[in-house]
């Protein structure tokens, strides 16, 4: 009646598992000195566990096309803040001499 | 869209319905329908989901309210790289991993929640659920009172006690340690609000509220205890496990 989707207890467990591998993984990665692929690595899997808890214990898999945009607005202007200010910190220095 | 059409149907709404505006919950209609659906909706289904979209533009804002501090953390770790390192390798990693265990199990025991109510389950068990992840929400708490005890001793908490003697960067450190506590602060903070909220829940959920023709309550407090899990899917490793290698290739 009110038109939410439920989904099968079988795939809750499985996304339960799925965190608690994802977990599991980050902490064994971190153990191993990869360089600067820690950070890649560690932030993928994070992604990747903050997605399935969006899609299925948060249902937006089954959500409306404009929670979706919404949604997916919120990360979008995360990114602009993040990608706006690296572009100044990281630049900052590549001009030493040059303008002086 | 069956959606759109039933709306359409429904447009010259006010024409037929009582000219009842606001606050006449009270007010008789010659419709039947739920108790719980408020007269400004169309029917239960456009209510559940005008709540869930504005749980969500709640949280786009807490997304961003976190993201200043993720920003201040990535542009400070950039600048100290190396002191971060040696101030996250001070971490407790195995606190850190069992709190994640801890909230990725709250998040289960929420969604079967959201589940049981959704199911019409009696209230004996949508209460359980709720009290479950209050209690995980309650030993992740727990966990973080030990920790940051643990820095108050150590003499790890940024201010005119920080120990700078530890450290190789001491500053940088500080640094560490401000944004650790701002971070996990706030985030322990967003945990006792929502233990807050599963408490109302639970009295709701108890009074025999929630069914599968009405949740949303139920639904949209989980949204808020989801996103904070979220919260700290991040926090974990970007804290707790950038200092494994220190002093490694530092």
């Amino acid at each position: 009646m009110s038109g939410g989707h439920v989904a099968p207890v079988s795939l809750y467990y499985t996304i339960f598992g799925a965190l608690l591998v994802g977990t599991g993984l980050t902490v064994l990665v971190a153990f191993y000195d990869l360089g600067f692929m820690n950070n890649v690595v560690m932030l993928t899997i994070a992604c990747a566990k903050a997605l399935l808890v969006i899609l299925y214990f948060m249902h937006v898999r089954w959500s409306s096309r404009l929670t979706w945009v919404v949604v997916g607005s919120g990360f979008f202007w995360l990114l602009i803040m993040f990608s706006i200010t690296f572009s100044d910190y990281v630049s900052r220095g590549w001009m030493t001499g040059s303008l002086r | 869209m069956p959606d759109g059409q039933s709306r359409a149907e429904h447009f010259p709404g006010p024409l037929h319905r009582p000219p009842v505006r606001g606050g006449n919950a009270g007010v008789p209609d010659h419709h039947a329908h739920h108790p719980k659906l408020q007269h400004h909706f169309d029917d239960m289904e456009q209510q559940a989901e005008a709540s869930t979209l504005g749980m969500w533009v709640f949280l786009v804002t807490e997304i961003m309210f976190f993201g200043g501090l993720f920003t201040a953390y990535l542009v400070y770790r950039y600048l100290n790289a190396t002191a971060f390192q040696e101030a996250s390798h001070h971490l407790a990693i195995g606190w850190g991993a069992f709190n994640t265990g801890v909230l990725i199990l709250s998040s289960l025991t929420m969604a079967m929640a959201v589940r049981s109510a959704q199911t019409s389950q009696p209230r004996g068990t949508q209460v359980g659920w709720l009290a479950a992840t209050m209690f995980l929400g309650l030993v992740f708490l727990g966990v973080k009172v030990i920790e940051y005890s643990e820095k108050f001793r150590d003499h790890i908490v940024p201010g005119p006690h920080f120990n700078k003697a530890l450290w190789e960067h001491p500053s940088g450190a500080e640094i560490f340690y401000s944004l650790y506590f701002c971070m996990t602060g706030l985030h322990a903070l967003h945990m006792i609000i929502g233990i807050g909220i599963m408490t109302v829940v639970s009295i709701m959920a108890w009074r025999r509220t929630f069914n599968a023709n009405y949740y949303t309550p139920v639904e949209v407090s989980g949204l808020y205890w989801h996103f904070v899990d979220i919260v700290w899917i991040f926090l974990f490793p970007l804290l707790y496990l950038i200092g494994r290698h220190y002093g490694g290739h530092a």
